[in-house]
């Protein structure tokens, strides 16, 4: 059984597996981190990425192109993220109660959405998803051939690490994010709107959020499911602490976390398996609990995180 | 010096809250180079006039005039551009972030492809040359000692071009030896022709560094003077309005051991290595020191909050409980470092917060529910008896300031007749009214009351020295976690006091040089 996990680690089939299963999460985990960086917990993120997963697919499906879809779930998410922002910004309402209100609202609407407009089937309609960049192309070079096997949004994902970190360390912009979710106050007094900092980044994390959700739907899968989310965004919110609110580190965390659930999924079929398969299915949330008590206990928070800003007040 | 444009002017400065009226017609002039003291008790309306000037508020009546410039009411952004620099006491700094990006903040347009930090760090370092403020632009704000954070803000003003720098009360947070590094600085930067407004109710050090001082009490200014010609009991007198009664110190009898300590070592950081102390009944011993040395730790040892790793500690030759509530209860009353934060729960009330020790007592509570009638009588007797100037018990206590905060916390702890008192900075950031009337119940505690009641020992924790002066029998000098032998007051200096607190630490002493 060792040999065979060891195989099972150096196949290049594992490791497309363990990209597509991280990419939603690394998407994900970038819209929940910025948020966070800005001072907001968005717990919206389980209903936002269902909404993104059904508008994108349901785009593709009325004929646009893939791409179009891939912009309909981000314009969703950060329409949802809007609603969020504004519930928790200038009104400064519990972010914990208005996010799983989102969670709540959006999963039902697009549950909703999907059952009018598709009353009869019962085999979920299909379509055709974003396919691997360059199958095959690359075979026998390692890593390589791993990402020509995935799609584009899997490439879509690690850019997107790259571009978050530098907007959040390099730029302006994310400096004034950081310091609107350390030190709201100490912001406003430099000209920092900080209403307006964290509006808009809760917008733009929500619509990686949708971006993430409709990954599913238009590349891992190619079709829409209810529960198909399934707590991955859950998954996200906790991402985010054992990366420290750091975008590299969330990036290592999401595809350690694929590792472990590729690893079950595939362990699962070894024949001969005497353990019943939900245990290997608890294994990648119990090793991400190991992993998060190791990592993340001395985390610093961002200190403004769930403190609403209130202009004049200490 | 008269005939040059004065740096700042202000005529006729009215600002009303209301029914308030917290600045009434105020006049002043900064000249180039000098500093003013701003000087008043809490509440005086020293912070309404330098908001005023800082652009926060819009005054009533009034006109300012910058450098000879008018200068556009309620626009800081103007102030800022006038040359105007204000460190607040509240450091507006973020922790996470490091020393650079903090300065950094707001200095450029928003919409950029990547931060141009290389100018603002070589004008950081400029800075930081000019006026001998090294410090590292990569550190975290959050590493940073409270003195250093200090730094930070001043350099903030200083790369943003700040000509007149405003200080809200800058020693109330910093240890006396950072005060005297900061003092050092401020010197500097009058040489090169800044100015500065130094706004504190410390008397001492008003006629230590300014040249001009002007008093505010009321909201009115109700003197001006050069710093040469003031005297200390001039200035308390225009600045509380009534001369302070020099605090009696009715005769003390030293009574039984009360708290020994033998060898007592707990871990954390900072921790106790070793250390040893003995107080009697009717005494107050001061620990000395300069903050970080393991002050904070024997009080929480003392409180319940560190368990003893090694030694002994008895309390009327008990073995002394390890939580917090037997300590309550076994005698122990605690004035804690931090009153806002430790010492009062903010959001709840007066009268909750008045009795929030003695829930198991059944004056307050009845089958498990607080009996409201008694208990907010017992709060208003206390707010009576101690002169805690609140709007009644029924507001959040987060709305007192700091010095009644403090008197309802001493009012508590005095209510439950403690054998041993841990005071830990009692007067830090307050006002001299409040400190006299502070100091005064902790001596009196000392004298037993004539009901055959035993007289409490206090064990005192102070970085302010002419407190310890004041108060101690004994004296004991903490420094890096290890206590010296407590002496009588007698065989102490200010300069001797002094020496012992630094003489381990070097780096201190490099840093007030």
């Amino acid at each position: 059984m060792l040999s065979e996990a060891l195989q099972l680690l150096l196949s290049d089939p594992f490791w497309v597996a363990v990209l597509r299963i991280a990419t939603p999460l690394i998407i994900g985990t970038l819209g929940v981190l910025m948020c966070e960086r800005a001072g907001v917990l968005n717990l919206g993120i389980e209903g936002i990425m269902v909404a993104g997963a059904y508008t994108g697919w349901l785009a593709v499906y009325l004929g646009a192109p893939l791409w179009v879809g891939v912009l309909a779930a981000m314009a969703t998410g950060g329409l949802f993220g809007l609603l969020h922002g504004v519930l928790t910004v200038p009104l400064a309402l519990s972010q914990h109660v208005a996010g799983l209100g989102i969670t709540l609202l959006a999963t039902s609407l697009s549950y909703f959405a999907y059952r009018v407009t598709f009353p009869k089937v019962t085999t979920p309609p299909t379509i055709q998803p974003f396919q691997a960049v360059a199958p095959n192309a690359m075979d026998g070079i390692p890593v390589l051939s791993v990402f020509a096997a995935s799609t584009p949004l899997t490439w879509l994902a690690f850019a997107l690490v790259a571009l978050v970190a530098w907007v959040l360390y390099r730029t302006p912009v994310g400096l004034a994010i950081r310091m609107v979710g350390e030190n709201p106050q100490a912001a406003e007094s430099q000209g920092i709107n900080v209403t307006a900092v964290r509006i808009g980044t809760i917008v733009a994390g929500s619509a990686l959020m949708g971006l993430a959700g409709s990954f599913l739907t238009l590349s891992a899968f190619n079709a829409f499911f209810f529960n198909m989310i399934n707590g991955r965004g859950w998954i996200c919110v906790a991402l985010v602490v054992f990366a420290s609110w750091r975008p590299g580190k969330a990036l290592l965390g999401a595809i350690l976390f694929a590792v472990f659930d590729a690893m079950q999924l595939r362990l699962q079929q070894v024949p001969g398996n005497v353990l019943p398969y939900q245990l290997w299915l608890m294994a990648p949330y119990l090793l991400s609990i190991a992993a998060l008590i190791l990592v993340a206990r001395k985390a610093s928070y961002p200190q403004a995180l769930m403190v609403p800003y209130r202009k004049g007040e200490r | 010096m008269t005939e040059a444009t004065p740096a700042l002017q202000l005529s006729g400065i009215t600002k009303r809250f209301g029914a308030l009226v917290a600045n009434d017609n105020i006049s002043l002039r900064l000249d180039k180079g000098e500093v003013l003291a701003l000087l008043g008790e809490n509440g005086a309306g020293k912070s309404t006039l330098v908001s005023i000037l800082f652009g926060h508020y819009a005054a009533d009546a009034g006109a300012i005039t910058a450098f000879g410039k008018p200068l556009p009411a309620a626009d800081p952004k103007s102030a800022l551009a006038a040359g105007i620099g204000m460190v607040h006491q509240h450091f507006a700094l973020a922790n996470n972030l490091s020393v650079l990006d903090n300065v950094l903040i707001g200095l450029e347009p928003l919409w950029r492809l990547r931060s141009h930090a290389a100018p603002v760090r070589k004008q950081l370092a400029e800075a930081a040359l000019r006026f001998g403020l090294a410090i590292n632009p990569d550190a975290l704000v959050g590493s940073l000692s409270v003195g250093e954070k200090q730094r930070v803000e001043i350099l903030k003003a200083l790369v943003r071009g700040a000509k007149v720098l405003i200080l809200d009360e800058p020693t109330a947070v910093l240890t006396p030896l950072e005060s005297a590094a900061l003092f050092v600085t401020l010197k500097q930067m009058v040489r090169q022709g800044l100015s500065i407004i130094f706004i504190s109710h410390k008397l001492d050090e008003v006629l230590q560094i300014s040249d001009r001082i002007a008093v505010l009490r009321a909201g009115k200014l109700v003197a001006e003077c050069a710093t040469a010609d003031a005297t200390k009991p001039q200035l308390a007198l225009w600045m509380v309005g009534r001369t302070l009664t020099p605090s009696v110190h009715p005769t003390r009898q030293r009574g039984a051991p009360l708290l020994q300590l033998d060898a007592a070592c707990t871990a954390g950081h900072p921790k106790l290595k070793s250390v040893s102390l003995t107080l009697h009944a009717g005494e107050i011993v001061a620990i000395a020191g300069v903050a970080g040395n393991g002050q904070a730790a024997l009080a929480d040892l003392l409180c319940g909050l560190v368990p003893l790793e090694s030694g002994s500690v008895r309390i009327d030759t008990q073995p002394l409980s390890s939580s917090p509530s037997a300590c309550v209860n076994t005698g122990i009353g605690r004035i804690p470092e931090d009153r806002s934060h430790i010492g009062v729960v903010g959001d709840m009330t007066v009268w909750e917060n008045a009795v929030i020790e003695d829930l198991t007592d059944s004056r307050f509570t009845r089958a498990g529910f607080v009996r409201r009638e008694p208990s907010q009588q017992h709060a208003t007797a206390l707010v009576q008896q101690f002169d805690v100037r609140t709007q009644g018990v029924n507001v959040p206590i987060r709305g007192l300031s700091g010095g009644n905060i403090q008197k309802l916390i001493l009012g508590r702890v005095l209510s439950r007749k403690p054998k041993l008192i841990v005071a830990n900075q009692p007067t830090w950031g307050l006002d001299v009214g409040a400190v006299a009337a502070i100091h005064e119940r902790l001596v009196a505690a000392c004298v037993p009351v004539g009901d055959g009641s035993t007289a409490a020992g206090v064990l005192l924790i102070s970085e302010d020295l002419e407190e310890i002066m004041a108060l101690a029998d004994r004296i004991a000098v903490m420094s890096r976690g290890q206590l010296s032998e407590a002496l009588p007051k007698a065989e102490w200096t200010l300069a001797s006091l002094g020496l012992a607190m630094t003489a381990t630490t070097d780096q201190e002493i490099t840093r007030a040089a």
